[in-house]
This record gives structure tokens, C-alpha cells and sequence, in this order.
């Protein structure tokens, strides 16, 4: 298995918003990537944006300006 | 020699694009929503795309509001008997199909009421008629966009700006204008729009969804797997969740993205265009026969491009088997699922020969159509 490292894990109610929020960062050059949501995160969807604690702040304010509602965002090890 | 001239079931001809898009998707696509490895997340993005598509198409204004069905059928009973229910008064047309008529009727036995709008001798809706059947109750209005019938279109934005003067729930029914018609859902006030994919949009059967106006929730008909929030004992109430229990038909709404697709890069209006001309083409041909009844309202194109007639006395199917068997085309003759359109045109006997015409027929197989007719009258 990879070594763990901290990450920011954001998570969202649906597919739909995760797969909105995916094209929304591919679009706007963010770097991060989809994951299956690890299992200290209680999501409803089973798709989290995985992408470094150092963007927290600007990926807040993104799901902000693209208006979508995220269900968690938490730094773990992954 | 085959000629299809039976598009307001199904569109049968498909652009080459849809055809690949749904074997390509039959080679490489994953279950929706049901992991994040690549095969997974290209069904998603794909799906949410075409989500995107429809949006735009009918300016619904969130992609998150669309949910995908098998077809109108499902999207209608999904909105009917998912938006009212016991004591709740609503009124609809008599220009609706079966897949309006009966979920109302199963409502009606729940204990709901129901008025239906009569039309005029053309079949075009009485539509200043409107305020006459409201009631204390009455809760919602469904009608079709356009008769699958008659091809007569209703004027939505006038009918959508009379629900919202009385707050009512204004529930259409697009099979037959989706990707023909202009919708924008907005403008017309349209709280629920259902569609199917395969008629106007040229996608595959087994397609079709309901758009649902941000901030108005639909009961579920189903629950089951969702992908997401695997603990609840119930379904989730998030949209497009909400409404699209179990495995998507993602080999299908592959072929309705590529549908979409061909008919921005192509143009609705263009389509719209070809189809009434060639609707327009038959009509002046059997006009000039004696012995056929036309149905309908031509004084517009706002409307679909179908022609429905008889000959003389003759039983519709008779008619229908005839051009089939002798000369390759293809019609519906019959009830149509419309069986209160064709007891207001008093053909509940006879039934109608109807004719719909796509992107795909061309001069030539209009002029045949004509010649058959003009064949079989004077028989």
C-alpha cells in the first residue's frame, strides 16, 4: 500500500454534485482528483475530491463561487 | 422500398452518432455513481454532461434537477402521482395521452378530482376556457406540450402564466416536442417537464427523464440502490438521486448525449424546419384527394410535423395495413393512446391514419406517401 499522506477530502451529497464539482476544477486548472471516500468520512456519496491540505482555503471559496453544496471537507490521512 | 413515416412513436432513422455512442458505451462503460475507478467516473461524467444538455435545452436552469427515467411514461406517473394526491382538484385536456390520462385516473380513485379542457372542432385546445374549471382545491394543470394526434401545439407560456397567477403546479408533458419545439422552462412557468428521448431527440428507446423546478420536491415512485448513503433505510431525497432508483441506463443516455449533440451542431430549428416543410409537402398533395378527411390545425408551424386523416369510411387500420403491405410505408393508425382526443374528433370507430414526419424523410418519399393515397381512395 502507498504511504499515507494528509489530505484534504471534500465530500458531497450526490453523484452529480461530485461529478459537477470535478468538471468545475478540471476547468479551472485546480489539481486534485476523485476517490472513493475513505471510511472516516460518513458521506452520502461514494465519491470524495481528494487534494492538499494547502488548498483548503481556496477550494472553500471555490465550491462557493460554482455554488456547490459540499457535505464535508476534513484533512485525514490517505 | 421501406419508408418510416411513423416518427411521433419513435424516430426510428438515428444519426450514425447515436448508433456508436451507444456500442462504444456497451464496450467501455462503467456503473454510475457505483465506485471511483475510471469506468465508474466516465459513466458519471458523461451522464452528468447530458445532464447539463437538457438543462440547457429546455432552460431549466440546474442539471441537478434533471433525472433520467426509461421514458415519459415513467417521468409522468413519477410527477402525477408523486406532486398530488387524495382531495386535491386538478385539471388537464382532453388532448392527453395514456401515460397523462391513466395515473390521473388512478388518482382519481384515491379520491382526487379531475376537469379536462375540451378543444374546438380543429383539435386546438379551448384554451380561454381556463378559469372556468378552477376550484378551491385545484392544486395542478398537466397537458402535453403538442397532441400526439393531431400534432396541434398548446401555447405554453400562456398556460403556465395562468397557473402562476392561481398557484398551480403546471406539469407538461413533452414527448412530442422535446428537441422540436422551443421549451424554456422559465419563461413558461413550467414547474415539472417530462420528456422522452427517443422521438424528438433521436436517442435511444429507453430513455427519457423529468425536470423538476429547483426548490419543488417529487414523492418517489421507487427506491433502492443510489450509489450514496448506503446506511439510510431510506431512499435520499437529494436530486437527481431522489428520483433515479437503481442502475441508470447509461448505454442509452450515451446515445442521447450524442443525440443532443447532433441536434445543437445540426439545430433544432433547422430540424423543425425540414420536417414541417415536408409535412407541409404532403398536405398540399392530399388535400387535393376527395375522399380524405384531414384532423387537425395547419394554420401554424408551431406545431409537430404528423398529419393524421382518413379515406372516406374506410377502418384507419385497414388503410394503414394497405400502405404497409403494398407499398412499404410505415403509419399508426388506431387510437394512439388518445382516447379522449379521439372521442372529442368523433373517430372513436374509424380511428386515424397518422403520418409523422423526421429529419430523415425526404421529397421523394413524401410524394410516394401521396401517390399511395391517391392509389388507395380511388379504389
Amino acid at each position: 500500500m502507498r504511504q499515507k499522506e494528509w489530505k484534504l477530502i471534500i465530500t458531497f451529497h450526490t453523484t452529480s454534485d461530485a461529478i459537477a464539482f470535478e468538471k468545475a476544477c478540471k476547468e479551472n486548472g485546480k489539481r486534485g482528483r476523485m476517490i472513493p471516500v475513505p471510511r472516516e468520512l460518513s458521506a452520502g456519496c461514494g465519491l470524495a475530491w481528494c487534494t492538499l491540505p494547502a488548498d483548503r482555503a481556496e477550494m472553500e471559496e471555490f465550491l462557493h463561487t460554482q455554488n456547490i453544496c459540499s457535505e464535508d471537507i476534513a484533512e485525514l490521512l490517505y | 422500398m421501406s419508408i418510416y413515416m411513423d416518427n411521433a412513436a419513435t424516430t426510428m432513422q438515428k444519426p450514425d452518432c447515436v448508433i456508436d455512442a451507444v456500442v462504444n458505451a456497451m464496450r467501455h462503460m462503467g456503473n454510475s455513481g457505483r465506485g471511483a475507478h475510471e469506468a465508474s467516473l466516465d459513466a458519471s461524467r458523461l451522464i452528468y454532461e447530458t445532464r447539463e444538455m437538457i438543462s440547457d435545452l429546455v432552460n431549466l436552469g440546474s442539471p441537478r434537477q434533471v433525472a433520467f427515467t426509461c421514458n415519459s411514461t415513467e417521468a409522468l406517473n413519477t410527477a402525477i402521482l408523486g406532486l398530488f394526491g387524495p382531495g386535491d382538484h386538478l385539471i388537464s385536456t382532453v388532448m392527453e395521452h395514456n401515460s397523462v390520462l391513466r395515473p390521473l385516473y388512478r388518482l382519481e380513485k384515491e379520491g382526487a378530482e379531475l376537469s379536462f379542457v375540451p378543444c374546438d372542432a380543429s383539435g386546438m385546445l379551448c384554451v380561454d376556457t381556463l378559469e372556468q374549471y378552477l376550484r378551491p382545491n385545484t392544486k395542478g394543470l398537466i397537458c402535453t406540450h403538442a397532441s400526439n394526434l393531431t400534432g396541434n401545439a398548446n401555447d405554453l407560456k400562456k398556460i403556465g402564466a395562468f397557473c402562476k397567477e392561481h398557484g398551480l403546479l403546471f406539469v407538461v408533458d413533452a414527448s412530442q416536442t422535446a428537441g422540436v419545439l422551443p421549451i424554456d422552462m422559465q419563461a413558461m412557468n413550467i414547474d415539472v417537464l417530462c420528456f422522452t428521448g427517443h422521438k424528438g431527440l433521436y436517442g435511444p428507446q429507453g430513455t427519457g427523464g423529468i425536470c423538476v423546478r429547483a426548490g419543488i420536491t417529487v414523492r418517489p415512485l421507487k427506491s433502492g440502490g443510489s450509489g450514496i448513503h448506503t446506511y439510510l433505510k431510506e431512499h435520499p431525497s437529494e436530486m437527481p438521486t431522489a428520483l433515479e432508483a437503481g442502475t441508470l441506463n447509461g448505454h442509452g443516455i450515451a446515445g442521447l448525449h450524442a443525440a443532443l449533440g447532433f441536434l445543437k451542431q445540426t439545430g433544432t430549428d433547422t430540424i423543425h424546419k425540414k420536417e414541417i416543410s415536408l409535412m407541409r409537402r404532403f398536405l398540399a398533395g392530399v388535400k387535393e384527394i376527395p375522399s380524405i378527411r384531414l384532423y387537425g390545425n395547419f394554420d401554424t408551424n408551431e406545431r409537430a410535423a404528423v398529419v393524421s386523416l382518413n379515406i372516406g369510411d374506410y377502418d384507419s387500420s385497414e388503410v394503414s395495413d394497405e400502405l404497409s403491405v403494398t407499398y412499404g410505408i410505415s403509419t399508426r393508425p388506431g387510437a394512439h393512446c388518445a382516447p379522449l382526443m379521439h372521442t372529442s374528433m368523433g373517430t372513436v370507430d374509424q380511428g386515424m391514419v397518422r403520418f409523422s414526419f423526421s429529419w430523415f424523410n425526404t421529397e421523394d418519399e413524401v410524394d410516394t406517401a401521396v401517390r399511395a393515397l391517391k392509389e388507395l381512395a380511388e379504389d
